[in-house]
Formats: C-alpha cells, structure tokens, sequence
C-alpha cells in the first residue's frame, strides 16, 4: 500500500479528480491548504500599500492505493494538473504499514 | 412683497375665471369679483402644496442619510479591516445610530440649533421643547421643524462614525461610546451651531465670518477627519503596523458599502436644500459628478504610479469626492462639481499614498486622508467657484443684480471666510478631540490590551464572530 500526496493548483482541482476516477482510484480525501516552494508569492496593493503575498491558496488530494495502481496514479496527476509554469505543485509518495475500515475492521488492502 | 403676490394672483385669478367660465358656458355677463376670503384660501392652499412636497423629499433625504451610517459605513470600513475585527468597526457606527440618537433628543438639538451664543445654542430646545409640527423660519420655513430635526439628527450620527476608521481594530468599546457621546456634544453641535445655528458666527445669514457650508463640509468632514487624525496619533499604531499583513479581509463587503454611501449622499446633499425645489437638483446633479470624477481622480493617479487600477482605488477616490463636494453642492457650477471630484481623488490618494506613508501614522481606514483633508479642500474651493447664478445666498444689490458669491464672481472674500470656517474647525476639533481622549485615557483607558488586539475585536469585546465557517 502506498500513500500518494499531491499539493496542486486550486483550479486543476476538478481536471485531477476526474482523471484519479478515471484510473480506477476510488477513495481521496481533500485539503485546502496554503504554501509555496520555489514560487515566492506575488504582491498586492492595498491604498497604495505594497502586501508581499508569499503563501498561497494550494489543494492537497491525499489517496492511500494499492501498489499495482502507483504509476496510473501518478500519471493521471501530472496528466491533468500540469501547465508547465511554476507553481504546478508536486507529488509525493511513501508507504504505508496498514489500513482499517472503521465500520467492520476490515484490515490491509481490503480496507481501501 | 406679500402684498404683490396677492395683486399677481388676484390677476390671475381675474383672467382665469371668464375663460374657465366661457369653457363651461357661453355666459357672457361679467363674474363678481374674488373676495379676500378666496385668495387666502388660495394662498393657503398653495403653501399646503409646498409643505407637502418639500416634506416628502426632506423625510426621504433623511432616511437616505441615515441608510449611509448602517449599512453604507458599517460595510464600507468592515471589509476594509481584518476579519476578527468586522463586527467590531460594524459596532462602533451602529452605536451612535442609538447613542447619538438619544443625546440629540436631550440636549444635542437645542445646543446645535437653539438660540444661544454666536459659539453654541442654548437650551431653549433641550428634551425638544417647543420643536413641533410647525414650520421653524429659520431652518426650511415650509417644512415641520420635527423634520428639519430629525434630518440634522442623522448628520450627527454619521460624523463621529466616520472617525471611527481612524482608530479601527485597537479601541475598547466601552471607551469609544463615551469619547464619541461626548465628543458630539463638544465638537459636532458647538460646530454646527457656529455654520448652520440662528447667530452662529459663520453663518451666512449675519454671522462674523458667513461661511458656504451646503451640507457639511466644515461641520462634518473638517470635525471628523481632523478628530481622526489626533485619534490616530495619540492611540498609536495597531500592534505589528506597517511590518505585518493588514490588508482589507472582504472587498466586496466594502464596494456595497461604498455603493450606498454614493446612493445616500444624494440625500446628504441634494436634502440640504430644505425643499424639493431647483436647488436640490444642482446639489443632486453636482453630487453626482463630483463622485464619478474622483473615483477617475484617484484610479488615474494610482495607476500611473503603482501600475494598477485597482477596486479600493476606485471606490476611494469617489467617496473623496462626495466628501470634497459636500460642502460646494448648492453653491457651484456643475462644471465646478467635476472639477471639485478631480482634484479631491488625486489629492486625496497622494494623501493616503504619500503623506501618510511619510509621517507614518496609523489612520488605519484613511478617515483623516480622504474626509479631513476633503472637506478641507471642499471648504477653499466652495470659496473659489460658488456662484450666485446657482445661489445668490447674499442677495441682490440696488438694480437687482444677484451679489457675487464666491471668487469667480469677483468676491475673493469670501475665500477668506472659507479658510476662517476651515481654521476654526480645525482647531475646535483638535483641542475638544484631545481634551477627551486625554480625559477618556485616565477615567477608563482608550486601548484594549495587546491580546485582545490580537484576538480582534469581535470576540474580545463582544463575544461574536463575524463569520463561523464551522456553523
């Protein structure tokens, strides 16, 4: 089982789900979050007062899957959430010991 | 006078009952005369007409200029704040709708407008004594004075609410109620007596110094703004200004605000007439372009010099231009309105872009920048371009020709007279705003304390929050 993080552009946050469905992913859970890395932000004037913004708005989908769907996954992320410019977001992936279903204790790959 | 109005109407009454009689019936034997019971009936029936029409618009101005503080302001400076502060800054305007309410019934009413000295008006309307239903001569003679009250009410509301811009986010309720209730007593009604009150001192019917004051320039914008200004300075800035992040939280909240403080103006200023005759349409139309050409003023202006048109510019710059036109309203030219919006929006956003910048105050929502400095210019060129064409407020001489208002027409006294009215409020309005603050300070403390500045007004002081995402 491996857990796959992506942090991506709000706007692309549509186009990734669809194409995540499409590859058979059936279970994500979303985050609104605020970051950056390389890209520094951007400046907003306020009454002629200069405000650096260097957070900004960012999604995170994060999906545990099983290890045959990894490369599917991945490249339906990059597929649908790539522009090309800086500040598309980044993909992580790492493992994961196990996985229980609340509502019946279910454990391992059954459970995602 | 009186007596040619009556020969007038006895004429046209003459002319017109054989003509209305011939319409009806070819009765050619010649009608009895009107008595002098008819004309008075007559004359009684067209003062009813006038009362009638002059009421409705001055009622309806009223409820326009109170439709400025809440909603109009309450929007306009809470999206401007952060967004723990919002119902705080909405709080502070809405509390004179009640506070100032009430101590304009008690005594506010009478020391602005009751007879007293050329400074102040005495008591003889405290608890609205003697203010009916019948018209007062000197304040709009074909209205109810209740009316003419009750308007004047809602600009004692809204001055000390504007001022509430300049010490946003950082100010104790509790203090703020009773500097602002006091404030209205010392500064706005001793103001207004002195510009508007029977023998003020600035008044233009027989004061030292007449002072053109359409709708409030100096009363409310020189009092407020500079009141916001020494509020500012002696509060001191709001913890982490100018390093940290303290841009406007909702916009949007502000554009509708702004919208309907523009709406309401109409009735701030056009109502000024006191009737619902000509003049009210050139305090209306000038309203209406003094706004359009500030809110150009300040976009061109913040464009050239920080590359972008923006939205607060936008909004801004045409209430600059309200505030700047207030006072020239029933006075200029409308070629003169657009001219008085041009030069408020630039001025007033080098104000707020520059000076501000360079002394480095924290007038948080710019009160000081856009309606001190405003009302200030507002004063000078009411000075420069009122006309007479529009109001011959000082009569006409021997040949009837209307006598010159203002410098255009040749009276550069009046300039004079402007800047006096200005000085004096000034100065009235940075020693009452001190000695209160000073006085507030020791009884009660003006700030709250840095952690309740840091959790924001809304649940520090009243135990709310504007916006529960989690709800």
């Amino acid at each position: 089982m491996l857990k796959i993080e992506a942090v991506i552009q709000p706007a692309k946050l549509d186009a990734v789900k669809e194409a995540l469905i499409e590859a058979g992913i059936e279970g994500m859970t979303i985050l609104e979050a605020r970051g950056h890395g390389r890209q520094k932000g951007h400046t907003e004037f306020y009454r002629g007062r200069e405000y650096t913004i260097d957070l900004l708005p960012k999604v995170k989908i994060e999906m545990v899957v099983n290890d045959d769907l990894r490369e599917k996954a991945i490249q339906a992320i990059l597929g649908a959430a790539r522009t090309g410019h800086i500040g598309d977001g980044k993909i992580f992936v790492s493992r994961v010991e196990d996985a229980i279903r609340i509502r019946n204790d279910e454990r391992g790959e059954n459970a995602i | 006078m009186y007596k040619l109005k009556i020969k007038l109407l006895l004429l046209l009454f003459l002319i017109a009952l054989p003509a209305t009689a011939l319409a009806v019936a070819p009765d050619l034997r010649p009608s009895p005369p009107a008595t002098q019971a008819q004309v008075a009936a007559l004359q009684q029936e067209i003062a009813h007409a006038q009362t009638a029409g002059d009421n409705a618009w001055v009622l309806v101005s009223a409820a326009l200029v109170l439709l400025m503080t809440a909603p109009g302001l309450t929007l306009f400076y809470g999206g401007l704040v952060r967004r723990k502060n919002i119902l705080g800054t909405m709080m502070q305007s809405f509390a004179m709708m009640g506070l100032i309410t009430v101590l304009w019934a008690l005594v506010g009413y009478s020391l602005a407008f009751g007879r007293g000295t050329p400074f102040i008006g005495g008591l003889e309307h405290a608890f609205l004594r003697g203010v009916g239903l019948a018209p007062n001569s000197n304040y709009g003679g074909t209205i109810p004075e209740q009316t003419f009250m009750v308007y004047q009410l809602m600009f004692a509301i809204i001055t000390p609410a504007l001022i509430t811009g300049a010490f946003a986010e950082r100010m104790k309720f509790s203090s703020m109620a009773v500097f602002l209730s006091a404030w209205s007593l010392l500064v706005y009604c001793p103001m207004a007596h002195m510009v508007w009150g029977v023998g003020g001192l600035l008044n233009t019917n027989g004061g030292a110094w007449p002072v053109f004051d359409f709708a409030g320039g100096t009363v409310v914008h020189i009092t407020s703004g500079v009141a916001a200004l020494v509020t500012a300075l002696y509060l001191g800035k709001r913890v982490g200004y100018p390093e940290t992040k303290m841009a406007p939280h909702a916009l949007v909240l502000s554009f509708i605000g702004a919208g309907l403080l523009w709406f309401g103006w109409f009735g701030f200023n056009a109502g000024s007439a006191l009737s619902a005759g000509p003049l009210a349409t050139s305090a209306f139309v000038n309203t209406q372009f003094a706004a359009a050409a500030g809110g150009i003023g300040w976009v061109v202006a913040e464009w050239l010099q920080n590359g972008k048109p923006t939205a607060l510019g936008a909004i801004s710059g045409a209430v600059a231009g309200l505030a700047t036109i207030t006072q020239a309203s029933g006075y200029v030219q409308p070629m003169a309105a657009l001219a008085i919006g041009v030069i408020a929006g630039v001025v007033c956003s080098l104000m707020v872009f520059k000076v501000k910048k360079y002394f480095g105050y924290d007038d948080s929502l710019d009160a000081f920048g856009v309606h001190g400095m405003g009302g200030t210019m507002g004063a000078l060129l009411t000075g420069l371009f009122a006309s007479s064409g529009i109001n011959a407020v000082f009569g006409v001489d021997a040949s009837g020709h209307a006598l010159a208002t203002g410098a255009i027409g040749g009276n550069w006294r009046q300039v004079g007279n402007q800047a006096m009215g200005a000085a004096i409020g000034w100065a009235l309005s940075i020693v009452g705003t001190l000695a209160l603050l000073f006085v507030v300070d020791k009884l009660m403390g003006l700030r709250v304390s840095p952690a309740d500045e840091a959790e924001g007004l809304d649940l520090s002081q009243h135990g709310e929050e504007g916006y529960d995402f989690n709800g």
